[in-house]
């Protein structure tokens, strides 16, 4: 169904249930317990995870799929969140407009710069991609202040245009919304003792990054999907059979761009403002940590490892000193400072710390990120099934296979 | 043209430090292969060694002055640094002062030991591995390392003064018969250049000239050969890695009165000598020092006001503009070998 084979479609089912559950699913503790800091079922957060889903999905078809690393995807996020603030500021306070103008001005600016940044490949392509980013960055703080009101941010304003809204006489600023019905609108119901929202902004955005995970479906299971992981594979092997791989690496760069585009202006809806710290290098950093967190050229890798991230830094954020002496307060007084200061270090402000330590152990021990954790995990218990009838177990067959020679690029 | 004699001049000290930053690079990609985004970080350890040798100075004894009282009526308590009260007052009050140059020596063994540690327990591990996750794995370290330093200094800028006799300016425009206070140049900054030239040269000698350098030059052509003749070239490029760690730290501590040190100064630097080491040509050493100095000079010449009423912001993207430019006409940078890291 939909072009996808059984397995592909119960894939897609699954997520799309597990897209419709999630305020259930982050909301398992009852509120005003001592756990209710774990929760994570309010929209705001929710919203952010499936924007920086589709952030990272689209970078895992460029990363993923063709091996060329981007150090500046950021910049396609900023790109988009600004047009789509201009069109709330100049056309109407629906999205829809929107983010098609975001996904369309981030897809152009992709053109233009995978067309310069695919000429060269490995490290030279990272730097020309920093390099870009950095610039666009530089660029949107300083000279084209009109466009992106510089340092402030770009923000909506009473005395904007908006020329197919109706008269504003409100006094207040106009709240984003899709033909009428508000982004920040919810629902509460509570159940059990917890409190679900239901809010347009986050199913909205939901439904966005189903219908990107479904396109991603089908990139990666189609011929030119292959190809790209051919190109991966082996670049120069593909040049020999007289394939020219820049129109498909160009078309991956400009894909991942849209996808970019898409979630920059996703979260301009979402709360209507852009800056240009968005398009900063670190920011373009996040999506590559996510990416690999989760896994990289895997589908459900980088929404994995963007939902994850998001999730932990909320918790670990809410983690400061008085939460932690009361966790440890069983401890002898000397040893419940000692631990208390270690824990404070990389909980609250210290949670980049315990990021990129994650970041590290994970590139080090597990370069398939969570998914290959996973597997790991699941083959773990398949082995203790197996073990007893026989020799003929997985390990056994492996090391009969070609070892996977490293790749060097020079 | 005293205009162009001051962006020279004023472009010589970013661009030591970019020159600097971009050695250490280079050496690193050269020795062993492995491109290292944590190389910042290095230059960030190296400028909180000053400002950690600053406080370790100020460690003060607290005596109370029943003679005098403060504002509130108590006695006064009045703190003595121990070097004060060892060295006696003029001598404690001297090495105080001069804590910046004195933290050069103080940083060299910590960050060679950095370096080591860094090389035996990390990156050693990345040798066989795809360049994307060497770049990964560096760039995690970084972002751990600068989180280290700002967990334990906070993240507002530190001022570490340098020495009281190095504050003021130097009238270069007198010297070349222009009228006073036309080209003018901080002397610190003069002092910065001068000890850029002097580790640079040091370590071109050092390679050049020593029977080790001769080893690990032979070891940057060819690894193999080298390790079959019987030396143990990975522990001698172990002791690269150190060295230029020690490289970026020094000029890590000598930039932090230019720049009061705060933790992101690391990264802010990283991007640039990046895209140095690029323009010079991957793995060429006199390329990187010429690219360091070309760039730090230009982006000066940059932020002329003349320039900017034509083409307004150049001075933000210059060295960008420039970096894309050359990758595009030559790949291989200013001075690069042909075939090193190219496709």
């Amino acid at each position: 169904m939909l072009g996808l084979n059984k397995r592909d479609f119960r894939l897609l089912i699954i997520v799309l249930l597990l897209t419709l559950g999630t305020p259930f699913l982050l909301q398992p503790f009852a509120e005003g317990t001592e756990l209710a800091k774990f929760n994570a079922g309010y929209p705001d957060l929710m919203q952010r995870i499936a924007i920086f889903g589709i952030f990272a999905m689209g970078f895992n078809i460029l990363f993923g799929l063709t091996g060329y690393l981007s150090f500046g995807h950021a910049a396609f996020l900023g790109v988009g969140s600004y047009s789509a603030v201009w069109m709330f500021k100049l056309l109407s306070m629906n999205v829809i407009p929107a983010i098609l103008l975001a996904m369309i001005t981030a897809g152009l600016f992709s053109l233009v710069i995978g067309y310069i940044s695919l000429r060269r490949s490995g490290i030279y392509f990272s730097i020309l991609t920093l390099a870009f980013a950095q610039m666009s960055f530089a660029l949107a703080y300083s000279v084209l202040t009109p466009i992106t009101n510089g340092e402030t941010g770009l923000q909506l304003a009473l005395s904007d245009p908006r020329i197919l809204d109706p008269v504003n006489n409100t006094g207040s600023l106009p709240l984003t919304n899709i033909f009428g019905l508000e982004m920040n609108a919810a629902v509460k119901i509570e159940m059990l003792g917890r409190l679900y929202t239901f809010s347009v902004g986050y199913y909205f955005s939901a439904a966005i990054a189903l219908l990107a995970f479904y396109v991603s479906l089908r990139i990666f299971r189609s011929p030119f999907g292959l190809m790209l992981r051919a190109i991966k594979s082996n670049q120069q092997r593909l040049s020999y059979t007289g394939l020219s791989t820049r129109p498909y690496t160009l078309a991956a760069f400009v894909i991942s761009g849209i996808y970019a585009g898409l979630a920059g202006g996703l979260m301009a809806s979402m709360d209507p403002l852009a800056g240009a710290e968005r398009m900063q290098w670190t920011a373009s950093g996040e999506v590559v940590i996510m990416s690999i967190l989760g896994g990289v050229g895997t589908l459900m890798g980088p929404v994995l490892g963007a939902g994850a991230i998001k999730y932990l830094e909320n918790i670990f954020s809410k983690i400061n000193e008085s939460v932690l002496q009361s966790w440890f307060a069983f401890l002898p007084d000397g040893l419940e400072n000692t631990v208390v200061w270690v824990f404070s270090r990389f909980t609250g402000d210290g949670w980049p710390l315990t990021l990129g330590l994650l970041f590290m152990l994970v590139v080090t021990f597990l370069p398939g990120g969570l998914v290959e954790g996973g597997q790991r995990i699941a083959k773990l218990f398949k082995r203790d099934k197996v073990k007893p009838d026989g020799e003929n177990n997985d390990e056994d067959g492996a090391k009969h296979k070609p070892e996977p020679t490293p790749r060097v690029d020079e | 043209m005293d205009q162009i004699i001051l962006q020279v001049i004023n472009g010589l000290d970013k661009g030591s430090a970019y020159a600097l930053i971009a050695l250490g690079l280079t050496l690193i990609f050269g020795t062993l292969g492995v491109v290292n985004f944590a190389h910042g970080a290095l230059f960030l350890i190296g400028a909180f060694c000053a400002v950690t040798l600053q406080r370790i100075l100020n460690i003060s004894a607290q005596t109370v002055d029943p003679t005098k009282t403060d504002f509130l009526g108590n006695p006064a308590v009045i703190k003595t640094p121990y070097v004060e009260l060892w060295f006696g007052p003029e001598m404690g009050a001297a090495i105080i002062d001069w804590s910046v140059p004195l933290a050069v020596l103080f940083a060299i063994p910590i960050m060679v030991a950095i370096g080591v540690i860094m090389e035996r327990g990390l990156i050693k591990h990345f040798y066989n591995r795809p360049h994307a996750d060497q770049i990964l794995v560096t760039f995690g370290l970084a972002i751990v390392l600068q989180n280290i330093i700002k967990q334990f200094y906070g993240a507002s800028q530190i001022s570490t003064p340098s020495p009281e006799v190095f504050r003021g300016s130097f009238d270069f425009g007198v010297l070349l018969g222009y009228e006073a206070n036309a080209i003018i140049y901080p002397y610190w900054r003069m002092i910065y250049f001068a000890f850029s030239v002097g580790i640079i040269s040091a370590i071109f000698a050092f390679l050049r000239f020593t029977t080790f350098g001769m080893v690990v030059r032979a070891g940057m052509a060819d690894r193999e050969t080298v390790g079959l003749l019987g030396i143990n070239i990975d522990k001698r490029f172990t002791i690269m890695f150190g060295i230029a760690a020690a490289v970026a730290g020094v000029a890590g501590v000598m930039y932090a009165p230019i720049n009061s040190p705060s933790y992101t100064m690391g990264m802010d630097f990283l991007v640039i000598s990046f895209v140095v080491v690029v323009v010079g040509g991957m793995g060429s050493l006199p390329g990187a020092v010429l690219a360091g100095f070309l760039l730090g000079i230009v982006e000066s010449f940059a932020s002329l006001n003349e320039v900017k009423s034509i083409l307004p912001g150049i001075d933000q993207i210059i060295i960008y503009l420039i970096a894309i430019i050359i990758l595009l006409t030559r790949p291989r940078g200013l001075m690069g070998k042909r075939g090193v890291m190219e496709d």
